[in-house]
C-alpha cells in the first residue's frame, strides 16, 4: 500500500526469508498503520470477517497482547488458545492441534512455541497463513521488525549504523531476528556477552564477536540488551545476576562510551537492575516504550500484507 | 528350496581369499564348492555376467525393535530390509522392551529369528535394563546366541562398569561396542555449529563423542580387552582412533553412511528424518571419516538402522526421536566411495562384509569353499530411485527418501536360500 511494490509472502517465518526490499515494504506500510492507534476510535475495517488465532504454547503477555490489539484495531475476530487451555496437555501432537484448528477455517495463525521451527511445521497442516510470533531460540520476526522500526524512527538511514547487542545471544531469538534484519539494512552488528551464551558461528550470520563489553558499545547507534537467565535445565551458565550485572550490565558509565545520541533498546521484559539499571531503563536514551508502540503497527502492517497475499 | 546354484560370469570380489576376478562360482546344498568340485547335473544357473559376487554383507549396528516396538519394525521385517539391501546378517541391538538383557530375551530373538530372511545375531546388553549399574549375565547370553554386548543408545557414564563390563566380556570372547557420548555435553539435537545457531537448536559438540571414545580407548589400553567404537561421526574421534590403533590398541570402529554422505546443513527444514544420535557433523568430519574408511582407521560401514513410525517423527524438531532406516540405502551410499575413487572395490567389500564378521567373530565374509553360501550379488551400475512405495523397512525415517540411487543388490543368498532377488528367473 505504502509502496508499489507487491508482499510475495504467504507466511511470516522469520527475518532470513524477507529480503531488504520486503523489509522496507513491511514498515513503511507499519508506519502508514501507526497513527490509527492514535485516533479516539482505533478501529478500521480493514480484516473485518477475518479470523485470526493466536496459538500460544509458550507464556506470553506482551507479544500476544500486541497482536490481538493489532487484529482488533483491523476489525478481525481473534482468539487465543494457550497451553493451559489447549489439548496438548491431553498429549495432542502440534499436527493434530493444526489439522484441527485448520478445519475451523482461520485464516491467519499466529504461533508461539518452544520448539525452533514449530512454525515451519505448522505450515505443512494448515491453509491459513502463518505468523512466528517466537520459535525456540530461531526467529521471532515481528520483534526484529518492530526494532528495525523503532531505530528508523530515530535515524535518517539504518544504513551504517553501529547497533550493538549484549546479553544472551545464544538463547535469543531476538538476537537472531535482529542480526538477520539489521544486517540486511546494511547495518553492523556488534555482539557481547560471556561466552557461556555466545553460540559457535554466531558471526556467520553476519555479526560482528567483540572481546570487550566496551569494544561492542563504543561509538555505538543503538544499544540492545536481551533478557538474562542464570541457568537453563540445569546448564550453569552464569555465577550470578549480580556478578552478571556488574561485568556485563549497560551502567550510564557503559553508556556513556556510545555516541551521545545512542538509544538503549531492550525486547522486554527487563530484568531491572540486571541487564540494565534502572536510570537507563528509565533514562532519556531509552526507547523500550517505542518497541512497544511500534510492535502494534508492525503486527497490524504483517496481518495486513500476509491477507492481501493469500 | 533349492540351495544349489551355479553361478556364471560375475565379478568375484573375495578379499579374505585376495580374488577378484570374474569366475564362476558354484553352490552346493547350501555351501561354497571348491575349485575341484564337478557340477552336479541340474543345479540352476545365475547369469551373474555385468555383476560383482561377494560374500553376503553384515551389518554390524541395527534396531529390529523385536520385542516392544512391533509397530516400527520387527525381526521378519527388519530382515527382509535387510536382504533387499544386500545384508545376509544383521546384529541386533539390545534396546528393546524389555531391554536384551538376559539369555531368556537372547532366546525369543534367536527363536523369532528361525524364519528371518537374514542371520540375526543378538547384542546383549552391558548392564541391566541398559541402566548402567549392575552387569548383565554376559555368560548366558553368550551361551543363548549373542555376539557381543553393548549399552546402545544409553552410554555408559560408570567409567569403572565400563572397565569391568571389558574386562568380564573378555572371558567370554565378547567384544563391547560402545555408545561414545559424554551425556552431560550431549543435551543437544543436532552438531553444534553455525547450522544449529542459525536455525535456533540446540548443539552436541563433537567434544561429547571425543570424550567418552578416548575413554573407551584408555580403557582398552588398560584392561587389553577389546573394545569396537560405534557410529563415528567425528574427526576428533577419528584421529583419538587412529593413534590407538598406531600404538597397538585393541579398538575397532565403524561408521554409517549418513556419516560419510550428509552434514549437518541437510537439517535446515527442520526435517525429522535428519534427526540421529550422533547428529549430522560438519563437511570437516564428513571428510575426515571419509578419508579414516579408505586408510584403515575404520573398520566397518554399519547402518545403525533404526526404524521409527511417524509418531515418533511427525512432531516437533526437539521432540522427535533419534534415528533413521539405513539397510536399503548403506550399499548405494558406500559405492559412491568407489565411484568417488575414496576407497576401491576391495575395501567396499572390507567394509561391509569382510570386517564386521571378523569384528563379531562370525564364520562369515568369505567365499572360502566349505563357507555357508552367505552371497551378495551387486549391479553397480543400477539406478533406482528410493520411493515411500518400495520401501522394505516398516518405517519410511529416511533423509535419503526419493534420491536417485545408483549401484544395488540384485540377490541376496543366505545358506544358498535366494532371499532378495531383482534377476530375471
Amino acid at each position: 500500500m505504502a509502496t508499489g511494490t507487491t508482499f510475495a509472502h504467504r507466511h511470516i517465518l522469520g527475518m532470513e526469508q524477507l529480503s531488504r526490499e520486503d523489509i522496507v515494504h513491511i514498515l513503511a506500510t507499519a508506519d502508514s498503520f501507526k497513527e490509527i492507534s492514535t485516533r479516539s476510535i482505533k478501529k478500521v475495517p480493514t480484516l473485518r470477517g477475518h479470523t485470526i488465532i493466536n496459538l500460544f504454547f509458550e507464556p506470553s503477555t506482551r507479544t500476544r497482547l500486541s497482536f490481538e490489539v493489532a487484529a482488533k484495531r483491523m476489525s478481525a475476530d481473534t482468539f487465543n488458545i494457550s497451553p493451559s487451555t489447549s489439548s496438548t496437555t491431553k498429549g495432542e501432537t502440534l499436527a493434530d492441534t493444526a489439522r484441527n484448528i485448520s478445519a475451523m477455517h482461520p485464516d491467519i495463525i499466529i504461533i508461539r512455541h518452544s520448539c525452533s521451527g514449530a512454525p515451519l511445521f505448522l505450515t505443512r497442516y494448515v491453509q491459513a497463513a502463518v505468523i512466528n510470533a517466537g520459535d525456540g531460540a530461531h526467529e521471532h520476526p515481528s520483534q526484529g521488525l518492530l526494532d528495525l522500526m523503532t531505530v528508523k524512527e530515530h535515524r535518517a538511514t539504518l544504513s551504517g549504523l553501529k547497533i550493538a547487542i549484549v546479553g544472551d545471544i545464544a538463547h535469543s531469538r531476538v538476537a537472531r531476528s535482529d542480526i538477520i534484519g539489521f544486517t540486511r539494512m546494511g547495518s553492523e552488528v556488534y555482539i557481547y556477552g560471556p561466552a557461556t551464551l555466545i553460540p559457535k558461528g554466531i558471526d556467520q550470520l553476519g555479526a560482528r564477536l567483540c572481546a570487550s563489553l566496551e569494544e561492542a558499545v563504543r561509538d555505538a547507534d543503538v544499544v540492545m540488551t536481551l533478557r538474562i537467565q542464570r541457568e537453563r535445565q540445569n546448564d550453569p551458565l552464569l555465577p550470578s545476576l549480580r556478578e552478571y550485572s556488574r561485568q556485563f550490565g549497560i551502567s550510564r558509565h557503559i553508556l556513556s562510551l556510545a555516541r551521545p545520541d545512542a538509544l538503549v533498546m531492550h525486547p522486554g521484559p527487563v530484568n531491572r537492575g540486571v541487564e540494565l539499571p534502572p536510570e537507563v531503563v528509565d533514562g532519556p536514551q531509552s526507547v523500550i516504550l517505542d518497541q512497544v508502540t511500534n510492535g502494534v503497527a508492525v503486527r497490524m502492517a504483517l496481518l495486513y500484507l500476509v491477507m492481501g497475499n493469500s | 528350496m533349492n540351495v544349489s546354484w551355479h553361478i556364471r560370469g560375475g565379478r568375484i570380489i573375495d578379499p579374505a581369499n585376495g580374488i577378484d576376478r570374474v569366475a564362476d562360482l558354484l553352490v552346493v546344498d547350501g555351501r561354497i564348492a571348491g575349485p575341484a568340485q564337478a557340477v552336479p547335473p541340474g543345479v540352476v544357473e545365475i547369469d551373474a555376467r555385468g555383476l560383482w559376487v561377494v560374500p553376503g554383507l553384515t551389518d554390524m549396528h541395527v534396531h529390529l525393535r523385536e520385542p516392544g516396538e512391533e509397530y516400527k519394525e520387527d525381526i521378519l521385517s527388519g530382515t527382509r530390509a535387510a536382504a533387499a539391501g544386500g545384508f545376509t546378517g544383521v546384529a541386533c541391538m539390545p534396546n528393546t522392551r524389555p531391554v536384551n538383557d538376559s539369555a531368556t530375551v537372547t532366546a525369543m530373538i534367536v527363536a523369532r529369528a528361525a524364519a528371518a530372511s537374514a542371520r540375526v545375531y543378538p547384542v546383549g546388553a552391558i548392564s541391566l535394563g541398559s541402566e548402567g549399574t549392575h552387569l548383565a549375565e554376559f555368560g548366558e547370553m553368550r551361551d543363548a546366541g549373542i555376539v557381543a554386548v553393548s549399552d546402545d543408545g544409553r552410554p555408559v557414564r560408570d567409567s569403572q562398569l565400563m572397565r569391568r563390563a571389558l574386562e568380564y566380556a573378555s572371558d567370554f570372547g565378547l567384544p563391547i561396542i560402545s555408545h561414545s557420548e559424554e551425556a552431560a555435553l550431549s543435551t543437544g539435537v543436532m552438531h553444534e555449529g553455525p547450522v544449529a545457531t542459525r536455525l535456533g537448536l540446540k548443539g552436541i559438540p563433537a567434544a561429547a563423542e571425543a570424550i567418552m571414545v578416548y575413554r573407551e580407548i584408555a580403557l582398552a589400553e588398560l584392561t587389553g580387552a577389546r573394545v569396537h567404537i560405534a557410529h563415528v561421526s567425528t574427526a576428533m574421534a577419528v584421529d583419538l582412533i587412529r593413534t590407538a590403533k598406531s600404538r597397538g590398541v585393541p579398538v575397532t570402529a565403524e561408521s554409517a553412511p549418513h556419516y560419510f554422505t550428509l552434514i549437518d546443513e541437510a537439517v535446515s527444514g527442520y526435517d525429522t528424518a535428519t534427526k540421529m544420535n550422533p547428529p549430522l557433523r560438519s563437511a570437516a568430519d564428513r571428510e575426515a571419516i571419509r578419508q579414516a574408511l579408505a586408510d584403515g582407521t575404520l573398520d566397518a560401514v554399519a547402518t545403525d538402522h533404526a526404524p521409527h513410525s511417524i509418531l515418533e517423527k511427525e512432531v516437533e524438531f526437539d521432540l522427535a526421536a533419534n534415528g533413521i532406516i539405513g539397510l536399503e540405502t548403506a550399499l548405494p551410499l558406500t559405492l559412491a566411495l568407489v565411484r568417488d575413487h575414496v576407497i576401491d572395490e576391495r575395501r567396499l567389500v572390507e567394509l561391509l562384509a569382510v570386517n564386521p564378521a571378523a569384528i563379531l567373530g562370525l564364520a562369515a565374509g568369505t567365499l572360502s569353499p566349505g563357507a555357508a553360501a552367505d552371497i551378495t550379488l551387486i549391479d553397480p551400475e543400477r539406478r533406482f530411485v528410493y520411493t515411500a512405495d518400495q520401501i522394505v523397512s516398516k518405517s519410511r525415517n529416511t533423509p535419503f527418501l526419493d534420491w536417485t540411487l545408483q549401484g544395488r543388490a540384485v540377490l541376496t543368498m543366505v545358506g544358498g536360500a535366494i532371499r532378495h532377488t531383482l534377476l530375471a528367473a
